[in-house]
C-alpha cells in the first residue's frame, strides 16, 4: 500500500462577495472537499470553469488561506505552520505561459530565483549549473539562460514554467491547467515529459485541466468537481468507463470524439442550461438544477459523498437510477 | 446537384509588416457547395482564421490579397469595394468570433444589435425588426426572448452570449456561416449545446457553414470535409472519414496520433510532433512541414510538393506521394 503524501480534509475555501456587513455573501469556490494523494501518484481534477478546481490547487498551497478544513502534507498539518519549508518539497506550474513568467527577468534568472530563496547553491558557477542543469532537464539549453521570455514560443516557455517548479527538487508539484494554452501539437510534448519527469523525479501530481480526454491519459485517478463540491472520484479507467454520477456522464458524453464514424453513432447527453452562480448555489444537491435524474429529495437534502466500491465515491441521491 | 458557393482559387495573401513579409496564405484553393460543412484545422498561425477573414474582407490594413480569386455566391470579391462589401456582410455571409465575452457591444442592448442588422439589410422598421430578433432569439433557444432584448450583454452568461451572436449571425438568413472557433471559449457541456444547435440550424435553414476550429473532435462531429492547414497552406483536404481513417500528410497523421483518446482502455505513450511551429517571417524554403517530419528527404526542403489526388475529393501536399505515384507509374512501364 502507497502512503498519503498529500490529504485535504473538508477544505472549504468562501471568498467575500459583497453584501453588507451584517450580512456578508460568500462565493463558496471550494465546499467542504475531502481527499488524498499518494506518493508517486497523479490526481486528475476536472470540472468547468468556475467549478473550484484551481482555487482546490492553490488553497492547497496556501496560495489562498483555506476558510476552514485541513491540508495534510506528508502526515503533518499544514494549515496553520510557515509555509517557507514546504514551498521547497510543493509547486505548482501555472495555466499561462504568457502571463505566469516575468518578462523583465532572463530565463536564468527565472529558474534561479527560487534556487536563491531557498538557498541552495553554494557559489555562483553552483547556480549556474544547476539552472543549466534544470533548462536541459525540460528540453531547453543553456544559450537560453540568457533570453528572455518573450523570446520563446509557447511550448517553451511552458517548459521554463516547468523548470522553475523543479528547480528546488520538489516532490509534488500542482499542474494548474498546464497545457490549455498551447497547440494540440505541442500538448503531447509537455505531457510526455510531465510523464518522464515523474518517473524519473518520483514526483506527485495534482493534475487539473478542463480536458477530461488529457486528465485520463496522465492521471491514475481522477476526481470530478461541480460548483465547489467533489461529485465522483475514481481510478481513471473506473471513471471514464463505469462513471456513476449523472454529471460525469454528460460530461463524458459532452466530448466531442475525434472519430466521425463514432461520433455518429453516439448519442449525447446535451445538459440544458448554465452552471448556477458560486454566490447563490442550488439547495441540496448542486447538480439537481440541470439533472434530469432530480426530485424532491435532491432539493432538501445534500447527497454524501460516499465510496460505493472500493475506491470508488460519488455524491448522488439516485445511484440506482442511472443507468 | 447543389451549386457551388464559394470558389477560392490559389490565393495569396501577405501581411506587410514591419518586420517583413509574412506570407499568411499560400496558394490556398477551396470549393464550397450549397449545404456543405468545411472544417478548417489547424494551429495558432496556419492561416485559418486569415481565409475566413479574407471571404468577408475583414483584414487589417497591412493583410493584402496578392493572387488568386474569391468567387462567393456571384461576387468577386478580390474587386468590391468596402461599399458593395458591407451590403453582402452579414447578409449573405456572416461570422461568429471565437470570444463571445469581447465580441458584443457592451453599451448596446442585445436587442439593439440584433436589429442594427436587420435594419441595415432589410427594409423592415424598427417594430417588425424587433419582432424578427425576438423569433432568432427562440430559434436560438434563449428563453424569455423578450425579456432578453432588453438586457446588455454582461447581464447573459458565455453560453447565452454566444447563442446571441448566432442569432446575429443569423438575422438575415446568410447562404454561408463562418464560425471562428464558436466554442473554444466556452466548457465542455455548453460547446455540446452550441454544435448541437448550430447542427439544428444547419438543417432548418439549409445554410452552409465553415468551422474554423484546433478540436478534431468537433470536426469528425460536424463536418462533410476537412482542410488541414500549417503555415498557410492547405496540406490536404478531403472528406471527413479519408482524413480520420486515411490520412496521407504526416502532418495529419501527426495531429491524429498526438491526441489522447477518450476510449483506448490502456495507457499508450502519446506521440508527439516534435519541434516548434514555424516562424512565418522565415518560413522553410520546400513543404512547411519538412523541419518536423521524419520522413523528411532532400526535396522536402527546396521545393513544395504538389497535390496528390489520393481518392475522390481527398488531395494531399506531400512528397512521398508523388514519390509513391512515381514508383507505381515506373511499375506499369
Amino acid at each position: 500500500m502507497s502512503k498519503k503524501l498529500v490529504e485535504v480534509q473538508h477544505l472549504k475555501q468562501y471568498f467575500h462577495a459583497g453584501g453588507s456587513m451584517f450580512n456578508p455573501k460568500y462565493v463558496k469556490a471550494v465546499d467542504d472537499v475531502t481527499f488524498y494523494i499518494n506518493k508517486g501518484e497523479t490526481l486528475g481534477l476536472v470540472g468547468e470553469s468556475g467549478c473550484g478546481k484551481t482555487t482546490t490547487g492553490r488553497t492547497l498551497l496556501r496560495l489562498y488561506e483555506p476558510t476552514s478544513g485541513k491540508v495534510i502534507y506528508d502526515g503533518k498539518d499544514i494549515t496553520k505552520v510557515s509555509m517557507l519549508p514546504y514551498r521547497r518539497k510543493m509547486q505548482i506550474v501555472f495555466q499561462d505561459p504568457y502571463a505566469s513568467l516575468d518578462p523583465r527577468m532572463t530565463v536564468g534568472d527565472i529558474v534561479g530565483e527560487a534556487i536563491d530563496i531557498h538557498k541552495l547553491a553554494a557559489s555562483k558557477t553552483e547556480r549556474h549549473d544547476k539552472i543549466i542543469a534544470m533548462l536541459e532537464r525540460v528540453g531547453l539549453n543553456s544559450e537560453h539562460a540568457n533570453r528572455y521570455p518573450h523570446e520563446f514560443s509557447g511550448g517553451q516557455r511552458q517548459r521554463i514554467g516547468i523548470a522553475r517548479a523543479l528547480a528546488v527538487d520538489p516532490e509534488f508539484i500542482v499542474c494548474d491547467e498546464p497545457i490549455s494554452a498551447l497547440d494540440v501539437s505541442i500538448q503531447a510534448q509537455v505531457v510526455n515529459m510531465f510523464e518522464d519527469l515523474q518517473q524519473d523525479l518520483g514526483l506527485t501530481y495534482l493534475f487539473i485541466a478542463h480536458d477530461l480526454s488529457v486528465v485520463k491519459h496522465i492521471s491514475q485517478r481522477i476526481g470530478v468537481m461541480y460548483l465547489g463540491k467533489l461529485v465522483e472520484l475514481a481510478d481513471s479507467y473506473e471513471l471514464i468507463f463505469h462513471s456513476v454520477h449523472p454529471y460525469t456522464r454528460s460530461l463524458i458524453s459532452a466530448i466531442p470524439v475525434a472519430d466521425p464514424i463514432k461520433s455518429r453513432e453516439s448519442k449525447r447527453i446535451v445538459l440544458e442550461g448554465d452552471v448556477p452562480s458560486p454566490v447563490n448555489p442550488p439547495s441540496g444537491c448542486r447538480f439537481r438544477t440541470r439533472c434530469r435524474y432530480a426530485t424532491e429529495l435532491c432539493a432538501t437534502q445534500e447527497p454524501e459523498f460516499k465510496e460505493i466500491s472500493p475506491g470508488h465515491f460519488a455524491a448522488c441521491h439516485h445511484l440506482d437510477k442511472v443507468q | 446537384m447543389s451549386e457551388l458557393l464559394l470558389n477560392i482559387q490559389n490565393e495569396r495573401l501577405s501581411f506587410f509588416t514591419p518586420a517583413g513579409e509574412v506570407k499568411a496564405l499560400n496558394d490556398i484553393s477551396i470549393q464550397m457547395y450549397e449545404g456543405d460543412v468545411l472544417g478548417i484545422v489547424g494551429e495558432s498561425g496556419s492561416g485559418k482564421s486569415v481565409t475566413a477573414y479574407s471571404i468577408m474582407q475583414l483584414l487589417p490594413h497591412t493583410g493584402r490579397i496578392i493572387g488568386g480569386t474569391i468567387d462567393f455566391n456571384g461576387h468577386r470579391i478580390n474587386d468590391m469595394t468596402e461599399q458593395d462589401m458591407r451590403k453582402i456582410r452579414g447578409n449573405e455571409v456572416s461570422i461568429i468570433f471565437q470570444d463571445p465575452m469581447t465580441s458584443l457591444n457592451p453599451v448596446y442592448t442585445i436587442g439593439n444589435q440584433i436589429c442594427e442588422v436587420i435594419k441595415l439589410h432589410t427594409n423592415k422598421n424598427k417594430k417588425q425588426a424587433l419582432e424578427r430578433a425576438e423569433e432568432l432569439l427562440s430559434l436560438v433557444g434563449i428563453n424569455e426572448p423578450r425579456k432578453r432584448l432588453k438586457q446588455y450583454p454582461h447581464e447573459l452568461s458565455g453560453g447565452m452570449r454566444q447563442r446571441v451572436m448566432i442569432a446575429i449571425a443569423l438575422a438575415c438568413e446568410p447562404k454561408l456561416l463562418i464560425a471562428d472557433e464558436p466554442t473554444t471559449a466556452l466548457d465542455v457541456t455548453i460547446q455540446a449545446q452550441i454544435l448541437e444547435l448550430m447542427i439544428d440550424l444547419k438543417e432548418q435553414l439549409g445554410m452552409s457553414i465553415i468551422m474554423i476550429t484546433h478540436d478534431l473532435g468537433i470536426v469528425a462531429n460536424m463536418c462533410q470535409k476537412i482542410a488541414v492547414m500549417y503555415a498557410g497552406k492547405i496540406v490536404e483536404y478531403g472528406p471527413v472519414d479519408e482524413i480520420f481513417y486515411n490520412p496521407q500528410h504526416e502532418y495529419t497523421k501527426g495531429l491524429l496520433r498526438s491526441i489522447p483518446k477518450l476510449s483506448e482502455k490502456e495507457h499508450n505513450r502519446l506521440v508527439p510532433i516534435e519541434g516548434t511551429p514555424v516562424d512565418m517571417l522565415n518560413p522553410p524554403k520546400g513543404c512547411p512541414f519538412a523541419p518536423r517530419c521524419d520522413s523528411c528527404m532532400k526535396i522536402c526542403l527546396r521545393e513544395m510538393p504538389q497535390y496528390t489526388t489520393i481518392n475522390d475529393g481527398h488531395l494531399s501536399a506531400c512528397w512521398l506521394l508523388q514519390k509513391k505515384e512515381f514508383m507505381q507509374g515506373g511499375e506499369e512501364n
